[in-house]
């Protein structure tokens, strides 16, 4: 599991929080941890260089202002630069006057084309349009029954030739304008960029349908080599844009920088599943926590919102912040969290998560003791954990298998917990009522910016530094 | 237990409902304001997109000097011509890191540069920061100590060190005896897009030119026309096939396959699965259970080969870790090794979790399966 930049720059950063201003040497050090948590994020070597020397003038210039908190400033200054560096001119598609409008999809082997191509007809559909999808990838077995399966799904319908794939592609440009579709939709084979024969081979096909888009899709684990690929295919077909394919793993994903500042092209789209629905446009400022490991926010929010019932989410929240979060409420939102993934993986997409913490192996099977203990016990313990004593606290550990201590522990950590909550709460909020009628909600007026809460309190965390993409 | 980790599990748990629970009216709060969702249609047509190829003045494409070099005519690989050598098909990727290693060997001492130079190669390599700190210590240490004099030492001493850390595996693949088990299962796991059913193409022909007879399970009963193209496989290598419904139980498939190969007397099964993120829970819940049917009947696996794309990045680590976790990985097949990515990640993967690399995938036809070679692997990464 690699470090977010949070805990490798925390070091760093206590230091620099008694200083006014950070000196060049302290720059330095900063940089370099930056430099690691990019190589770590499978940025390009030679990316990464230029782009910390462009960090560099910014943290140093964010030094120079006379922020109270200059270690924040510094990763506010990362943050923004590879936001920008990710986004700029967002592609939008502009439809060509003499339909159809012509996509063509290309990349290497196992990159996710073919159903990138299905995902994009189906955003097309989304979009109004009536798109026609060619199969010319004739080289992998089945590759055009797989376009067919995912056609059939969405209702669009699927033209091949088992000929040749660039009379194919010819044919399903004429396929389109006899039916009358307004969007055509290419698919290639995977080829490798040094494979002469076969990039002449996609050279050809884009020559016989003149496509008004090419997009070029990378695997969002990449390594290194998605330079080579992405300077090799521009040079060939000049790239138009770029889809970024499977972001629902936990791979960094420097090959979207990588790529975006070797080619300029924008990142279009951002495949983040297996199903056709999972296909959106892509967010270069979550994109750039998530390379910098500062933890992808928003995904880690919208994976848990489809993990979490919102309702309770927030009613969770409303009661920590009263102090009111019983072990009962405790028990719940650890099964929840369960349906989000294994705990060291979530872990390591939250950031200001501190290093010891990511470090301790933190194990799922861990949970059990103390869901265990908590069945254990009965509805008014789990509401009032106070009244657990004696009896009580050997009862909960012989019935869930631990020790009596451990119940302590847990009694104890879980009631620290509460009034460190409540303080925060207060802190955040001011600690208004809820509405009348039951459920507790945080009230309309409130508005929580994790960026404004400290949260030094956490043993060890440096705080959260502007947490980027959540806005007012 | 570690009951440590009842504090530790309190505090992430605690801070995870915070913050989702912050994160979550937050969200809530940004789609009331009528901000953008994600199916809004793009905005703002943009000028249409520049038709000229021009090389961006500042970026990286003028600083490298090094451009790809891409062959003449590539002639197609016989099937029945001799194994070609790993060595031979990676020429032609070679010249893009030949910059790096050239300017070590281009120096008449040993700099900070020159480490800087093999740093980049290694880094670009994909072996990772942490490698490759490593090992430039050591070889920093040498130098240091006057071992070490020449840049080509220099490179010869970084080509052996990483040598020695892949030696002594075993890369041979396991097969039980007939009066042990029967059948043989080799099962096959990876993220999607490795390579996994081309993989087993090619592997059951080896296996049937090696006198083995073959049944391959189409157990990824997710992926539109998996079944299909692993039946087209079978085909071309004359192995059995048993395959089941779209969308049907996995584990089933190979355990009806692995019944009938041990009906028929076949000695090898090759069980496919669905390509899945390591990250899914539940995905890899269904994995563990493909491992387990898979040797509830007749069979016994002797192999789970996790497949590894070459060009994939610090990710693969991750990868190895999870699916080893998930069902006892036994040995990697590293594909698409032909194409410009030079797959250093394995060699974490041998090194930090010890499970070994036994072939290699290098071309899309049916005999582009080479065992894995250590040396040839390393000299060819260092451009050596």
């Amino acid at each position: 599991m690699f470090d977010n930049l949070s805990g490798r720059l925390e070091g760093i950063v206590k230091k620099i929080r008694g200083k006014g201003r950070l000196t060049e040497a302290d720059v330095d050090e900063v940089m370099s941890e930056i430099r690691t948590a990019l190589l770590e994020a499978d940025v390009n070597v030679t990316v990464v260089r230029s782009v910390c020397n462009r960090i560099r003038e910014h943290a140093i210039g964010a030094t120079r202002s006379n922020a109270l908190d200059p270690g924040q400033q510094v990763i506010k200054a990362v943050n923004d630069e590879l936001t920008r560096a990710l986004g700029g001119e967002t592609l939008s598609i502009t439809y060509n006057s003499k339909p159809p409008t012509v996509i063509l999809m290309a990349g290497l082997q196992g990159s996710g084309k073919t159903t990138n191509s299905a995902k994009l007809a189906s955003w097309f559909k989304s979009q109004g349009r009536q798109p026609l999808l060619v199969g010319a990838d004739l080289q992998r077995p089945a590759a055009v029954a797989q376009l067919r399966t995912l056609g059939a799904q969405i209702d669009v319908p699927v033209f091949s030739n088992p000929e040749d794939p660039i009379l194919t592609a010819a044919a399903g440009l004429e396929e389109a304008k006899r039916l009358g579709r307004d969007v055509l939709i290419v698919d290639t084979a995977g080829r490798l960029s040094i494979d002469a024969h076969m990039m002449d081979q996609v050279r050809l096909i884009s020559g016989a349908v003149d496509p008004d888009y090419t997009f070029l899709v990378i695997d969002a684990m990449t390594g290194q080599d998605a330079v080579q690929t992405a300077e090799a295919f521009h040079e060939m077909l000049r790239i138009d844009g770029v889809i970024l394919s499977k972001l629902d793993g936990d791979a960094r994903g420097g090959a979207a920088l990588s790529v975006k500042e070797v080619i300029g092209r924008p990142i279009a789209f951002a495949s983040t599943g297996e199903k056709i629905s999972e296909f959106e446009q892509f967010h270069p400022d979550r994109m750039a926590g998530r390379i910098l490991g500062m933890g992808d926010m928003l995904t880690l929010i919208e994976q848990a919102e489809r993990a979490f019932e919102q309702d309770q989410a927030e009613q969770a929240a409303a009661k920590l912040m009263e102090g009111q979060f019983t072990l009962d409420d405790f028990l719940e939102q650890m099964q929840q969290l369960k349906k989000m993934g294994s705990l060291s993986s979530i872990m390591s997409m939250m950031p200001g998560v501190p290093k010891e913490l990511k470090n301790a192996q933190i194990d799922d099977d861990a949970l059990k003791p103390i869901e265990a203990m908590i069945t254990s016990m009965t509805a008014e313990e789990r509401a009032f954990p106070k009244i657990i004593k004696g009896s009580r606290r050997a009862r909960i550990a012989v019935g869930s298998g631990t020790t009596v201590s451990d119940v302590n522990k847990l009694v104890k950590q879980f009631d620290e917990m509460q009034k460190m909550m409540k303080k925060m709460g207060v802190m955040g909020g001011g600690g208004k009522k809820g509405k009348k009628g039951g459920s507790k909600r945080l009230p309309p007026g409130m508005d929580f910016n994790p960026g404004n809460l400290d949260m030094s309190g956490l043993p060890g965390s440096p705080g959260i530094p502007g947490i980027p993409g959540v806005q007012r | 237990m570690v009951m440590g980790a009842v504090e530790i599990l309190l505090l992430v748990l605690i801070a995870a409902v915070l913050v989702f629970g912050i994160g979550v009216v937050v969200l809530n709060r940004r789609r009331a304001d009528g901000s953008a969702t994600p199916d809004a249609p793009l905005t703002r047509p943009a000028a249409p997109p520049p038709k000229s190829g021009d090389v961006k003045v500042g970026t990286i494409l003028e600083q490298r000097g090094e451009t790809a070099v891409l062959d003449g005519q590539e002639s197609e690989v016989d099937p029945r011509s001799e194994p070609v050598s790993l060595r031979e098909r990676l020429t032609k990727a070679r010249s893009t890191f030949a910059g790096a290693i050239a300017g070590v060997l281009g120096r008449t001492g040993i700099t900070d540069e020159s480490f800087d130079d093999l740093e980049e190669a290694l880094l670009r390599a994909d072996v990772g920061v942490g490698i490759s700190d490593e090992l430039l210590e050591s070889l920093r240490a040498r130098v240091a100590a006057k071992e070490i004099a020449e840049p080509t030492e220099l490179l010869d001493a970084l080509a052996v060190e990483m040598k020695t850390r892949l030696a002594g595996s075993d890369r041979s693949l396991n097969f039980a005896d007939r009066a042990e088990c029967e059948p043989n299962v080799w099962v096959f796991v990876g993220v999607n897009g490795v390579g996994k059913t081309t993989t087993i193409g090619k592997l059951s022909k080896q296996q049937i030119d090696e006198g083995r007879s073959v049944l391959l399970a189409a157990g990824d009963t997710f992926r539109a026309a998996a079944a299909e193209q692993l039946g087209t496989w079978a085909e071309r290598s004359g192995s059995e096939f048993v395959r089941g419904a779209e969308g049907g139980d996995p584990s089933s498939i190979v355990f009806d396959g692995v019944e009938s190969a041990a009906s028929k007397n076949i000695d090898l099964v090759m069980a496919d699965t669905a390509g899945r993120l390591h990250t899914k829970t539940n995905l890899m819940e269904e994995l563990k259970k493909v491992r387990r049917v898979a040797e509830k009947g007749a069979g016994q696996v002797t192999e789970t080969l996790l497949v590894i794309d070459a060009t994939t990045g610090q990710n693969g680590l991750s990868q190895a870790r999870e699916f080893n976790e998930a069902t006892d990985v036994t040995g990697v097949v590293l594909t698409k090794l032909d194409g410009s990515a030079k797959g250093g990640i394995v060699f974490a993967i041998e090194t930090e979790l010890g499970i070994p690399v036994k072939l290699v995938g290098i071309g899309e036809t049916i005999s582009d399966l080479i065992p894995f070679d250590p040396n040839d692997f390393v000299d060819a990464l260092l451009a050596h």
